[in-house]
């Protein structure tokens, strides 16, 4: 789960990671008003979960009340890379005397939480990974480091961020909190980007990323809070509720699939017949015809449908169990598209035979089912 | 011959008492697999599908010489059956379970390391050398045996693949599921040696998805190291960047992580990929 900038920005105060003083408002008038308590001059930064904020026009000085009606409305306004701007931050302005990048990782190829770390801040990180690796500092933390490593191992990275003894003993000392935010709430990245080092020489951490291990949030009750229902498809939360998984996209061809590698590949295989996925969704391991009908109730409810291509591969899941979830969804719901089952594995032949009784067109293979889907739809054009 | 797992292994199910647990333990037993065992905390003593349960995997292996663990736990308990097997002396852990948390895969990971002891999964289907021991859930009767290696990070996938070889008449030495998580024990670079050192291995499929870079790293290794064929299938060429295609592993993070960046990659090291994977069986021939 991404947290917005905000919302990293009050988990880093409750760790004691400096940040600047903020107040995330939904309205220009809340902007005016936490600017009043606040004082000018003002920083006011769209929360969306996107980068390219400031080229977007998301990221706005403002120093005077007269000037703060209009500002904020207008990046309000903004879509930034199609998403659309819902709230705001309002934050006091920091005078960096320099930046810095600093993060914690789960590094996947590596196999190692990590801090990266490099003396250019407010940089696209990945880009000067590729092109000077030479500047990215990196420390390996063993998990069991995390909760409580120790200063003189973060201290070199430290001080080659911020040499004056002060400032590193400041910066080693926030990594040291980085590090056990990262542990206690599960965190797959927590970035500061940039990290400044102010004129007073404060070290203060101007932005925060934070990214939620999903798997973890069963034992993190206290982070649900966090989550923005507004940002999230309606019937892709339904279907995780359900117990499915479930991506809308933009085409015509709802699909139902169990296995995610075999739902990509059946999107995959529908494309490449000239036809286009109206979703991703994976019914999961299990043979509960419950299953069945909350993924037709899904793929019914987009109107852009215009045939439906369920692929089962019978491993755990039985066919003759999707075969009776998929007569049974025939049953409660209007099904006016035309509907292609391919069904293999165990109990193939009595899913079959219960779909041939019920009327309902199988395909032998992935190829064929697909290739009918595509050529259905080509059809209709 | 074949890698990782054979006739002679010998196997603790990890949470044997439980619903996924005792029926696939029983669905081994069928296929041959040597279940010598099984661990429920709080449960030591029981017997339960005709072998002992024990408390702890040291105890079990003690008891039974295990060499094998398979783990059907659930997410929330896994760190600490995790942590219990890197205890005990077994040279294989194999962790079925979805869901856990990445932190505990990854504390669990540095312990196992430590140990010795080999890992594949989380959030995989297994292993299974044909007609000698399969450990996981994949359904046994798709596989023949032979001397073709599989490798993949998918489930029901593997299996369609699996399938075609069987029906063209190929048979596989080993099939390995290394799971859909971002932390696996087992990567494809981790793999592909042991193939490249098993006699009675001669090609490797390698089913690869969206996200991450390890597929590239593994061509890298085939192209500097490999005198065997390897072909692969790479899935989510349709898959909209930054969402989670099911597997929490299956997110392209970035533009080095899509299916077409990884095809190019692999096909420039010489490794051939299907663009439908109906075509595997093809280029294997």
């Amino acid at each position: 789960m991404k947290l917005y900038e905000y919302q990293g920005a009050d988990l880093f105060r409750a760790y004691g990671i400096p940040v600047p003083s903020g107040v995330a408002v939904c309205t220009p008038e809340e902007a005016l008003e936490a600017a009043g308590r606040l004082g000018f001059p003002v920083v006011l930064k769209a929360q969306v979960h996107a980068g390219g904020r400031g080229k977007a026009g998301g990221v706005r000085v403002v120093n005077t009340a007269d000037q703060m009606l209009a500002a904020a409305s207008e990046i309000l306004a903004l879509e930034i890379k199609g998403l659309p701007v819902r709230k705001l931050l309002v934050a006091e302005v920091v005078r960096a005397a320099r930046e810095v990048y600093l993060s914690l990782i789960v590094d996947r190829r590596r196999r190692k939480a990590s801090f990266i770390a490099c003396a250019e801040g407010g940089v696209e990180i990945e880009a000067i990974a590729k092109e000077s690796p030479e500047k990215i500092l990196r420390l390996d933390v063993a998990t069991r480091e995390l909760r409580d490593i120790p200063l003189e191992r973060v201290m070199p990275i430290a001080a080659s961020l911020f040499p004056h003894p002060r400032e590193s003993a400041e910066t080693a000392n926030l990594m040291r909190q980085m590090a056990r935010l990262f542990a206690e709430k599960d965190c797959s990245l927590v970035e500061i980007n940039p990290l400044v080092c102010d004129e007073g020489g404060k070290v203060i951490a101007l932005d925060s990323k934070v990214i939620l291990d999903d798997n973890a949030l069963f034992r993190h009750p206290e982070l649900l809070y966090l989550r923005d229902p507004e940002a999230e498809d309606a019937d892709e939360v339904a279907a995780k509720e359900e117990g499915l998984s479930f991506i809308r996209l933009h085409g015509n061809i709802g699909c139902m699939v169990n296995g995610a590698g075999l739902a990509m590949a059946t999107m995959d295989i529908i494309k490449h017949y000239g036809g286009k996925p109206a979703n991703f969704l994976d019914v999961g391991g299990s043979s509960d015809p419950k299953k069945v009908i909350a993924a037709f109730r899904l793929i019914l409810k987009n109107p852009d449908v215009k045939v439906i291509l369920v692929n089962i591969f019978g491993g755990i899941t039985r066919c003759d169990d999707i075969a009776r979830g998929i007569i049974e969804s025939l049953r409660q719901f209007e099904v006016r598209v035309p509907l292609i089952v391919r069904l293999v594995g165990t109990n193939e032949a009595e899913g079959r035979h219960l779909l041939k009784e019920a009327q309902v067109i199988s395909a032998a293979t992935l190829d064929e089912a697909a290739a009918r889907a595509a050529a259905i739809v080509g059809a209709l054009r | 011959m074949s890698i990782l797992l054979d006739e002679n292994s010998r196997v603790i199910v990890q949470g044997i008492t439980g619903r996924d647990g005792s029926f696939h333990a029983q669905r081994m037993i069928d296929y041959g697999t040597k279940i010598v065992g099984g661990v429920t905390p709080g449960k030591g003593g029981q017997v339960f599908l005709g072998v002992p349960v024990f408390n702890t995997m040291k105890e079990a292996v003690a008891a039974t010489q295990a060499d094998v663990s398979v783990m059907y736990v659930p997410a929330r308990f896994a760190r600490e059956a995790m942590l219990d097997a890197a205890e005990s002396s077994i040279r294989l852990l194999v962790v079925i379970t979805e869901g856990i948390p990445t932190l505990d895969v990854l504390e669990a990971y540095e312990r196992l390391q430590e140990r010795g002891i080999r890992m594949i999964g989380p959030n995989c289907p297994g292993l299974i050398s044909p007609g000698k021991s399969k450990v996981g859930i994949m359904p046994g009767e798709i596989h023949k045996p032979g001397r073709v290696g599989v490798i993949s990070r998918s489930g029901t996938l593997t299996y369609e693949i699996v399938k075609q070889l069987t029906d063209a008449g190929i048979g596989q030495s080993t099939c390995i599921g290394i799971g859909g998580d971002p932390i696996i024990g087992s990567t494809f670079l981790d793999l592909l040696p042991l193939f490249e050192a098993d006699p009675d291995t001669d090609a490797v499929v390698m089913v690869g998805e969206i996200g991450g870079q390890d597929e590239v790293v593994a061509a890298e290794y085939f192209r500097t190291s490999m005198t065997k064929k390897v072909v692969a299938f790479m899935a989510g060429l349709t898959a909209p960047p930054g969402r989670r295609m099911g597997h929490a592993g299956a997110i392209v993070g970035g533009e080095d992580e899509t299916a077409t960046a990884k095809i190019a990659k692999l096909e420039a090291a010489g490794i051939p990929v299907a663009r439908v994977f109906s075509d595997v069986v093809k280029l294997l021939a």
